[in-house]
């Protein structure tokens, strides 16, 4: 321990850091995006990682987070891959539009079904969407008015469910799965008007546009008051807590309740058990459709980059038994899945208005 | 006390009264109950302590064994080329290999869910022993491959086979049906003796009886029965072939029409399962049917399942299969970023920590920069990654999720931790030396260099270990700049390249949803504590080793 060590600390030091300047140029495929889109291409990375490729690097940012990242540039510093549980926004792609992103691929992957679900110890019961909405809307019509959430017990929004405290442990509004629960229960509830209140409020709005603004407006917020528990991004704590309070359901991915089968039941919806056949065929109400956004400007740059798209669209990955439906993808119909294979090699330009 | 008795030797006080003896008892019990106290804060400390081990431990202990079969794969060379080994098609040579365990199996969907038992690594697992040894190409090889997650998980007995077919409030139906003394075995079949009205009402004129809705009667009788229930279906608790029976039992006596009958109507399968043998079980819907348990059953009787350590925990890649992830990309990755964070924090701690501490003048700015550097020290990990964030990777432009910069991050974290300590172990060398080295006419550098730094050092090493501990554990700043990525691979092991650390690592699989990854996440929050306590055992033998007394 003298000044001859310190030196060579120092030295050392200072080789660490010219090592960003010399950092390799040909890198790996990054990709980045949707937690739920993640493990699919998760999945593909590691085919691809396997089969010999340059494995790829992939990060679960969100699905918003990987556009905002996505859409920041073309160029190494920026990834090639986006992931999405709901297709681009005009904002998005004006975003990218004004970085210079201006070819962009969409490949729709196929669907994944939300699951809403309780203990095996509870009580095993039926809802329908509009009930859903009633039970976990921030605002309900109560006898022609907009209210605040007035019930305590399912069994206070039909004799039929249960007499049982509405507790529904659900993910943050950071969450894709969230996203999309808002839109395919409420928004589907307040849109078609399943509700008498619904649909006078579209027949007296009369534009379609002014109907719109009014239930995204009084047709989106989850409740606050106690009933609708947030429960963080992590879907196995939402099983726990499941667990622990049979009287509780919860909502999250499929794919978790596929995996905790023992412990856990479905709630129907509309009288549909979820299975991957009621999501493929559609009667299940609660899917969403994935996709992957690719940068077309780094195909040729980036090496591997497209091996890896086939690899990703290939009949094995995405076809009817392929890998990423053992992983819980709902997938495309036969001829869907040819002009998606041909959409993402002959790399066709997304165009959005 | 006693002085007080000396000066005043004339003692107003009585010792001896029963207040002041009260009195010292209060005292002494007082002192009994602050140990008391204590005590039971550290018991308190030490259960809590305790239960979090033995969580952790019951839950992980499970991942540090995999469920492995013996496969006997013949490498056949007309089917592998030895010149290009990775081009033979293995999926086909090890499917088929372990689909000639089972010559019975046949059919295409039997077969496929057969091959399923098998880990989809083991395809891997086969060509990279193939190209090891490339030599036994032309013989039968017997290689030990994982099976897939459910089968591990099966096999540890983590899930079950069967489960309960009937939730608890269909229980309780039956308990009421039980309670009302209607149930009964008759020859061999569970039965559920009913009231019921043969309404006229649905008895149609066209047709008569044999066209009769018994299942609305059936239906009606229950509703009365189960009041609570009012969307209850007789279906739940009934087997299908009970409006069969009534319809029998109405066609054979017509004039019952218009009457109110007792009648013998069967349960379904669960409930008579209740009835019979006490219980109704399922097969877990995990599984597609008991085939795949008589197939796995009969790999456990022919012993080519077994149960060895699991070096993959250390050696492998992460992997989307919880049987085949391992540790490897991670640890590499938080060794790299902590030996980015010592060479950078180490030196530029010590010569703050000198330069304040020996030379600065006492003045407003020395005390402003001291003052921040101990707020520093508070300042939450994940405003490092925020400034890493916006400072590396946005305004340098340096590589997303790579170690280099993960390195950075939790240098600027532990920096005041190692200026705080190497200031206090500065502190601690006794003046004496100093003056000594200056008596004697060594430089001001000469004395630092030559006799309080090394002096210091065992005080400023456990520090810097400490400080290179809690950042080991460090999670926030890493996902913030993208060090949770999953990366398949541990071949490009770099500075700037991608790399996970342990933290991240355990943040992402304990978010993964497949049942293997939540032993694997407890398997590896036990490596980093282990880490954790090894670095701390560094620091204390440092301390003990080097540490001088004066």
């Amino acid at each position: 321990m003298n000044n001859q060590f310190i030196a060579i600390v120092a030295a050392a030091a200072a080789a660490g850091s010219f090592a960003v300047t010399t950092a390799a140029s040909a890198r790996e495929i990054k990709i980045v995006g949707s937690s739920t889109v993640f493990p699919y291409t998760q999945a593909v990375a590691e085919e691809f990682a396997r089969a010999g490729g340059k494995a790829p690097t992939v990060e679960s940012t969100g699905t918003g987070g990987g556009m905002k990242i996505f859409c920041s540039g073309i160029g190494e510093a920026h990834p090639d891959i986006t992931g999405a549980s709901r297709a681009m926004k005009p904002s998005e792609k004006k975003l990218c539009d004004k970085n210079g992103v201006t070819d962009v691929t969409e490949v729709l992957l196929g669907y994944d079904g939300l699951s809403v679900a309780n203990s095996r110890k509870g009580k095993k019961f039926s809802v329908t969407k509009p009930q859903m909405y009633q039970a976990l809307a921030a605002k309900v019509p109560v006898d022609g008015k907009l209210v605040d959430n007035p019930y305590k017990k399912w069994s206070d929004i039909d004799k039929s469910l249960p007499d049982q405290v509405i507790t529904a442990y659900g993910p943050p509004p950071t969450s894709g799965t969230r996203d999309a629960f808002v839109e395919l229960v409420f928004h589907h509830v307040c849109k078609r008007g399943k509700l008498p209140f619904w649909a006078d409020a579209a027949k007296k709005a009369g534009d379609k546009n002014a109907f719109k603004k009014m239930f995204k407006a009084d047709c989106t917020a989850m409740r606050t008051d106690g009933p609708f528990i947030e429960a963080g991004e992590n879907d196995n704590l939402i099983v726990q807590r499941l667990n622990a309070d049979p009287k509780a359901v919860g909502i999250f991915g499929y794919s978790f309740l596929f995996e905790n089968q023992d412990k856990l039941q479905a709630l129907q919806i509309g009288g549909v058990e979820p299975s991957m056949e009621t999501i493929a065929s559609g009667k299940y109400g609660i899917s969403r459709p994935l996709f992957i956004y690719i940068k077309n400007a780094h195909r040729k740059v980036i090496d591997g980059m497209p091996a890896f798209i086939e690899e990703y669209v290939s009949d094995t990955a995405m076809g009817d038994a392929g890998y990423l439906s053992e992983r819980g993808l709902v997938v495309l119909p036969a001829e869907d899945l040819k002009a998606v294979q041909e959409a993402a090699l002959k790399a066709k330009r997304l165009v959005t208005n | 006390m006693t002085d007080i008795s000396q000066t005043q030797p004339t003692a107003t006080h009585d010792w001896t009264s029963a207040t002041a003896r009260r009195r010292v008892r209060r005292r002494y019990a007082a002192d009994r109950r602050l140990q008391l106290y204590g005590i039971a804060a550290i018991g308190t400390a030490v259960a809590l302590l305790g239960v979090m081990f033995t969580t952790l431990i019951y839950a992980g202990y499970a991942a540090f064994t995999t469920t492995k079969v013996e496969l006997g794969v013949f490498l056949d060379p007309e089917k592998i080329d030895k010149d290009n080994i990775r081009s033979a098609n293995f999926r086909k040579i090890v499917r088929d290999a372990f689909l000639s365990h089972f010559p019975d199996v046949q059919g295409r969907t039997d077969k496929r869910n057969l091959s399923k038992i098998l880990s989809s690594g083991a395809v891997y697992i086969v060509r990279d022993y193939v190209v090891r040894n490339p030599d036994k190409i032309g013989e039968l090889v017997t290689i030990s491959v994982p099976v897939s997650d459910p089968f591990d998980q099966l096999y540890k007995r983590i899930i079950p086979r069967e489960i309960q077919a009937l939730s608890s409030d269909r229980i309780l139906l039956y308990r009421q049906l039980e309670h009302r003394d209607v149930l009964s075995v008759q020859r061999g079949v569970g039965v559920v003796k009913t009231t019921l009205f043969v309404d006229p009402a649905q008895v149609p004129k066209e047709g008569g009886v044999e066209a009769a809705d018994y299942q609305r009667m059936i239906n009606e009788a229950f509703r009365s029965f189960f009041l609570s229930e009012p969307s209850l279906s007789y279906r739940e608790i009934l087997s299908p072939s009970a409006a069969e029976a009534l319809k029998n039992k109405v066609v054979a006596n017509p004039e019952l029409v218009g009457k109110t009958i007792e009648v013998n109507l069967p349960l379904s399968a669960n409930y008579d399962n209740l009835l019979q043998k006490g219980e109704a079980k399922i097969r877990n819907p995990r599984f597609r049917s008991d085939k795949e348990f008589a197939w796995f059953d009969s790999l456990i009787q022919r012993g080519l399942i077994s149960t060895p350590f699991t070096w993959e925990l250390f050696f492998n890649a992460d992997s989307r299969f919880p049987e085949l992830a391992g540790l490897a990309g991670a640890l590499s990755g938080s060794f790299l970023a902590l030996l980015v964070c010592f060479l950078l924090s180490f030196p530029i701690g010590i010569a703050t920590a000198t330069y304040l501490e020996e030379f600065a003048p006492k003045n407003r700015i020395t005390d402003f920069i001291e003052v921040n550097i101990n707020n520093l020290a508070a300042v939450p990990s994940v405003v490092f990654g925020l400034l890493g964030l916006a400072l590396f990777l946005n305004t340098f432009g340096m590589p997303r999720s790579a170690p280099l910069v993960g390195g950075m991050v939790l240098a600027l974290m532990t920096l005041p931790t190692i200026i705080v300590a190497t200031r206090a172990a500065l502190k601690s060398v006794p003046p004496s030396i100093r003056e000594a080295a200056l008596g004697v006419g060594a430089s001001k550098h000469q004395v630092m260099l030559h006799h309080v730094l090394p002096l210091a050092m065992p005080g400023i090493l456990t520090g810097t270990i400490i400080g290179l501990a809690q950042a080991l554990g460090e999670t926030a700043p890493l996902l913030l700049i993208g060090m949770n990525a999953f990366i398949p691979s541990v071949e490009n092991i770099g500075l700037t390249q991608p790399a996970m650390a342990l933290p991240t690592q355990i943040f992402s699989w304990a978010d993964s949803p497949e049942r293997g990854f939540v032993s694997r996440t407890s398997a590896a929050i036990i490596v980093l504590l282990g880490f954790l306590v090894l670095m701390n055992l560094l620091a204390v033998y440092l301390r003990r080793r080097f540490e001088k007394k004066w």
